[in-house]
């Protein structure tokens, strides 16, 4: 208790010192943990994509469009349960900074297949009914401060013109990986308008989303999809939910490998500053390890004395920094939302930024600590006089 | 009486030497001399002349080059670095010029300090601690740390610490180097009756001949040999 309660007021001896290696560690921590979560943040989608979920598209490019008439295609394929559709709208709500995703979905089926996305039956009903109605995730919803049967007009990018919606329907998340920021509507909404104004682009879908009965013959019904269109003038690419999820994100994979190297670096830094505190606080008490080297303490007593002040130093900034990770994250998540729907701290990221600040103690006292240890007796009571 | 001039340390062609750089520096040269149960050793000297040297020998924290010391018939000048801080423990409380009291612990909690190694309870630790500084009459200053105290409550605390586990010999550095006269005599006092009540061998390392006029025996290192006083 007593040897306890010293590293405690050693520890906080120049307090000045102390409290600002303390903002480090804290700084270090929070900069750490954020920037692990927009890692995470960044493969949520592959994450939270489904094992049961095929995706196939145009095999040359996501923007080229497929034939509707292959549903019936894919539907007849071994292995495939149900199939749905969808196009990527790309619509712009009121001005660009207010970035959502949005597409047009085959609504009889979509909500099927993705069950992680709920609808409260009713409003599900309602959003079936109407033609223009659409559903917008609940954080979509309170982004822009939407409620039920509010109008909402989005200006089309790749289909001109404006678009107007009633919102009929919001969904919430099943699981704290889902994404609560999408914004979905009736494609035949989208196609009946299309048919109208540029016939040639009617009947196209972006990508068709397929629900297989055995997650285990994902490659083998993949296979079988793709070998019905081959040769033809629209060839498919199928693959899981989480490859084509993962085949967006591995286009910035050299910037989520810097923002890691980054996060490390602080911690190497951070490391620097400690490990600098800790041998500033060890030559100053040389003396006293002296000291209690002739009352006849040994090496481990004195091993234990200055670990334990790294530890409590760096506990103590790592506890700050995580309590300041979890505010910092959801100041993160508001402002940038459109971009990180999924910005959670992770347990795991916790347990990273514990495992970081334990390094960062331990290795900041080694040096230190074989310093005192190896000093002799006679030499550091000299320079006590 | 016969159990007090019983030897308790035995120094046997002690020799000790520097090396700075390639030249060999001697500071102590065949030392040879007893110690009696209860003596009280005034160790006197210009500087330089080796006789914080021989103090730290004597206390196990420096290694002879040559030679033994015997305490109680064990042989320290033998002993491991890890077996001689157990010794330490043991059989040394240490006195020095500038206290080396620990500043961020009470009065109270430096004199429990040593008692940590030898395995006594709470309780038991606490009624040491408090027979002790009642020794030196702190018993009103046990909360307060050593920024809180006089040099020379400072130096009683520091004797309280040296005694609280009861060692068989007490090392001084110029126990009162550092303080007023008042101080100073103070703190001979007091150790002069840790000597007298508890028969503890007190060696104690001084350029004040006020100070060595306090011990029974006195003994001048000069160019590192030792001479016994006049």
């Amino acid at each position: 208790m007593l040897i306890l309660k010293l590293l405690f007021r050693n520890a906080l001896r120049h307090r000045l010192r102390t409290y600002l290696t303390i903002l480090g560690l804290t700084i270090a921590i929070l900069a750490f943990g954020l920037l692990r979560t927009i890692v995470d943040a960044w493969y949520a989608g592959v994450e939270a994509s489904s094992a049961n979920r095929l995706i196939t598209r145009n095999s040359i490019s996501l923007i080229y469009p497929l034939p509707l008439s292959y549903l019936d295609k894919i539907k007849q394929v071994e292995g495939v349960e149900q199939v749905s559709f969808g196009n990527w709208f790309g619509g712009v709500y009121i001005s660009e900074k207010n970035f959502f995703a949005n597409f047009a979905i085959d609504s009889k089926t979509y909500l099927d297949i993705v069950p992680e996305f709920v609808v409260k039956p009713d409003q599900k009903q309602d959003f079936l009914k109407d033609r223009k109605a659409a559903v917008a995730g609940v954080k979509l919803a309170e982004r822009f401060g939407w409620k039920i049967g509010d109008q909402i007009t989005l200006k089309g990018t790749i289909f001109p013109g404006n678009w107007d919606f009633v919102l009929k329907a919001i969904y919430k998340g099943r699981d704290r990986t889902t994404d609560e920021t999408q914004f979905f509507f009736h494609w035949d909404y989208l196609n009946e308008t299309v048919k109208q104004v540029e016939p040639l682009r009617a009947d196209e879908v972006g990508f068709y989303i397929i629900k297989i009965k055995d997650p285990n013959m994902a490659a083998e019904v993949s296979e079988r999809v793709d070998a019905q269109f081959r040769n033809s003038l629209a060839e498919t690419l199928t693959e899981t939910e989480k490859a084509f999820q993962m085949s967006f994100v591995t286009m910035t994979e050299a910037i989520m490998t810097a923002i890691q190297l980054v996060s490390f670096v602080i911690i190497i830094i951070i490391m620097a500053v400690m490990a600098n505190t800790m041998a500033m606080s060890v030559r100053e008490r040389m003396g006293e390890y002296a000291i209690f080297k002739t009352m006849g303490f040994g090496w481990l007593h004195i091993a234990i004395l200055i670990f334990g002040e790294s530890i409590v130093i760096t506990a103590l900034g790592c506890i700050a920094g995580i309590a300041l990770t979890f505010p910092a994250a959801q100041m993160f998540s508001s402002q940038l939302g459109a971009y990180f729907p999924i910005f959670n701290v992770k347990t795991q990221t916790i347990y990273l930024d514990i495992l970081a600040a334990f390094i960062v103690a331990v290795i900041s006292a080694v040096i230190p600590t074989y310093r005192a240890m190896s000093v002799s007796i006679v030499d550091a009571l000299r320079r006590i006089g | 009486m016969e159990k007090e001039n019983k030897t308790v340390v035995r120094i046997r062609g002690l020799s000790k030497s520097y090396v700075r750089g390639t030249q060999v520096i001697p500071v102590l040269n065949d030392i040879n001399f007893d110690i009696a149960q209860g003596e009280f050793l005034a160790l006197m000297g210009p500087s330089g002349s080796g006789k914080s040297t021989l103090l730290n020998l004597l206390a196990g924290i420096d290694k002879a080059d040559t030679g033994s010391i015997e305490v109680e018939g064990a042989e320290i000048t033998a002993l491991s670095e890890k077996e001689l801080s157990l010794w330490r423990s043991d059989h040394v409380g240490f006195i020095f010029q500038f206290y080396n009291l620990i500043p961020v612990l009470t009065a109270f909690e430096n004199v429990e300090l040593p008692l940590l190694l030898k395995g006594l309870t709470k309780e038991e630790r606490r009624e040491h601690v408090e027979m002790t500084l009642g020794l030196v009459n702190l018993t009103d200053r046990m909360e307060h740390y050593p920024s809180q105290l006089s040099g020379g409550q400072q130096q009683r605390v520091a004797i309280a610490r040296a005694l609280v586990t009861d060692p068989t010999i007490l090392v001084a550095d110029e126990p009162t180097g550092d303080l007023d006269r008042a101080s100073a005599e103070d703190v001979l006092n007091l150790m002069e009756r840790v000597n007298r009540e508890f028969n503890k061998i007190i060696i104690m390392v001084t350029h004040d001949p006020r100070a060595a006029e306090k011990a029974h025996v006195i003994r001048h290192l000069e160019k590192g040999y030792l001479y016994a006083d006049p």
